[in-house]
């Protein structure tokens, strides 16, 4: 399986909050989640956002509130794959639980760019920046983990 | 090599002798929760996977405490879709309007968490029954499913940090402002993927809701969980009240910590958190009079809505009144904490101060409602998260702060410590 788009580049400590802002919570249909993603830290960019995009972002990424609202937002966006250097703990969990793409690459994250066109080999882990040439490996999942994405997500897994 | 605490719950939740931070295991629950937000995205994945029956109705607990008395037609949809599944499994710990509390103020107050318990949330301030010697962590929707499907979750066992708890806490000094401390110190990542454990001779001091809102505040730091040794407050405050069995974990003397601390009591002074993350911290020393003017103060939440939060703010506001210009909001954690107040004479206080008592709801916390801010407004609050747009519009501010601090710059207007009012 491979990814490649373009890239939505962010910083550091991207919260629940501002994936999915609680006043878009009293919904669960992915596609009203998907309108408002993002909107409370860069309100331009479900108007940017393509099919297959991929979003890069820095440490702690995620982090707060366990609304899975905000991968499934993410996911209902176009994304394809979130590159990031740290993935708050139940982010990670929700996005493996729910089958989206999660890298954790600390390298890609701080070097690749806004705008920058990406593709990715989930089953190697290889992150290649084309718009600059360069190649990055990302940490690969546990097995046990492997397992649950290969079965297209926990609920598959346990039933 | 010992195991923390932590690892010990694990470790006899998934049948093993012997668990090491980074494995990977299945572990057994014995409670699995969900709110008005998260259960309805739980119950679609549930019924959209074909599921039929519950592992079992009594160890789920569906609490309606984020956007009720209902907000909105969507709000109340969402509500409707989950007593109907309620209904339809005879889930037992199904809290509607009436008998609801905040979740992680009720699960304690009905004995439906205790000592020794393993409990997954689809809530991130799970953590708090980690207060009770408890491994409770928070975890999405799906998650949530699967807990309610087959009664087990999977976990990687985490490392910890060890925080060693010295000394006697001085004047206003608080939980919350114990847990503003660490994060400050230690940062919105310093504990991720781990487990938080406190030990130490000053936790005498601190009483049982001072402990619960210490462990709501460790997914703050990143954290799994947060957690706590079971002593005689803990027996005292659990007894006759946990409807399990409860179960007294220590850490072995050998357990390894990647880091620890020691947090001497005696030198705290009240904490401020200021926006937009909560390791933005400064003493109220080091906030200047006049510096941060409010046009809110909110006395409630998962955090700070128990009875010594209410307490605290009614020492404060006692024969005081509330700022003009300032709106005072005062939410009680449950329908138990309502009535404790109410019989104590802290109702009087709060309204002959001018402030305003809601019935409980996680309501304004996360931008919900009961409170939301308008552009350029500021609040300071007893709740957990002062991130962009939390408490409403995107160019809103939240300021953390304990009840007595809120209590004391609702009177004056702006942020202070509680010893100036």
């Amino acid at each position: 399986m491979n990814a490649k788009g373009r890239v939505h580049k962010f910083g550091d400590n991207v919260d629940t909050d501002v994936i999915i802002p609680a006043r878009y919570l009293n919904t669960a249909s992915h596609k009203e989640l998907a309108a408002h993603c993002m909107e409370d830290i860069d309100a331009e960019f479900v108007n940017k956002v393509e099919q297959g995009d991929i979003m890069v972002a820095e440490k702690n990424f995620g982090c707060g509130s366990s609304r899975e609202h905000a991968p499934i937002a993410i996911k209902a966006s176009g994304i394809s794959c979130v590159i990031a250097s740290t993935f708050a703990r139940i982010f990670y969990r929700n996005s493996i639980n729910i089958g989206l793409p999660i890298l954790e690459c600390d390298e890609a994250a701080r070097e690749i760019s806004e705008g920058d066109i990406v593709s990715v080999n989930f089953d190697t882990g290889v992150i290649t920046d084309e718009t600059t040439g360069k190649t990055y490996q990302a940490e690969p999942f546990p097995e046990f983990i492997q397992n649950i994405i290969s079965k297209g997500g926990l609920i598959n897994s346990i039933l | 090599m010992g195991m923390t605490m932590s690892q010990k719950i694990l470790a006899a939740h998934a049948s093993l002798d012997e668990v090491k931070a980074g494995q990977l295991i299945n572990a057994e629950l014995d409670m699995v929760l969900g709110n008005d937000v998260t259960s309805p995205v739980a119950i679609n994945v549930f019924e959209e996977n074909g599921a039929t029956a519950v592992f079992d109705n009594t160890k789920i607990a569906m609490i309606m405490d984020h956007f009720t008395p209902n907000k909105d037609i969507k709000a109340a949809t969402l509500v409707k879709q989950t007593r109907t599944f309620a209904g339809k499994y005879d889930i037992k710990n199904f809290m509607d309007v009436g008998m609801m509390g905040i979740e992680h103020a009720l699960l304690p107050e009905k004995g439906l968490v205790g000592p020794g318990c393993l409990c997954i949330g689809a809530d991130s301030h799970t953590c708090t029954y980690g207060a009770l010697g408890a491994f409770s962590t928070g975890v999405g929707s799906t998650d949530m499913a699967a807990g309610m499907i087959s009664g087990k979750a999977w976990f990687k066992v985490p490392s910890a940090v060890k925080f060693n708890i010295v000394g006697k806490p001085q004047g206003y000094v608080s939980g919350k402002d114990v847990i503003l401390h660490i994060i400050g110190e230690i940062g919105v990542d310093g504990a991720l993927y781990k487990s938080m454990e406190f030990a130490g001779e000053g936790l005498k001091y601190l009483n049982i809701d001072d402990r619960l809102c210490i462990a709501n505040m460790a997914i703050e730091a990143g954290a799994k969980n947060g957690i706590f040794p079971v002593d005689d407050i803990t027996r005292a405050y659990c007894d006759g009240r946990y409807q399990g069995t409860p179960v007294e974990y220590t850490a072995d003397e050998d357990a390894e910590y990647d880091a620890e601390y020691t947090i001497n009591l005696g030198k705290l002074r009240p904490t401020v958190a200021f926006p937009h993350l909560p390791e933005n911290t400064r003493t109220v020393d080091e906030i200047g009079e006049n510096e941060v003017k409010i046009d809110q103060c909110v006395i409630g939440s998962c955090t700070n809505g128990r009875i010594s939060d209410l307490r605290a703010a009614a020492e404060v506001l006692k024969g005081k009144k509330i700022a003009k210009g300032v709106r005072c909001i005062i939410i009680p954690g449950t329908q138990k904490i309502w009535l404790d107040a109410m019989h104590e004479g802290l109702f009087d206080i709060f309204i002959e101060a001018g402030a305003v008592v809601s019935t409980p709801t996680c309501g304004p916390c996360l931008g919900g409602h009961m409170g939301i801010l308008a552009a350029g407004e500021k609040a300071v609050s007893t709740t957990n998260r002062n991130f962009v747009g939390r408490m409403g519009h995107v160019d809103s501010e939240v300021y953390l702060a304990s009840p007595a601090v809120a209590a004391a710059s609702a009177v004056k207007g702006y942020i202070t410590d509680p010893a100036k009012v």
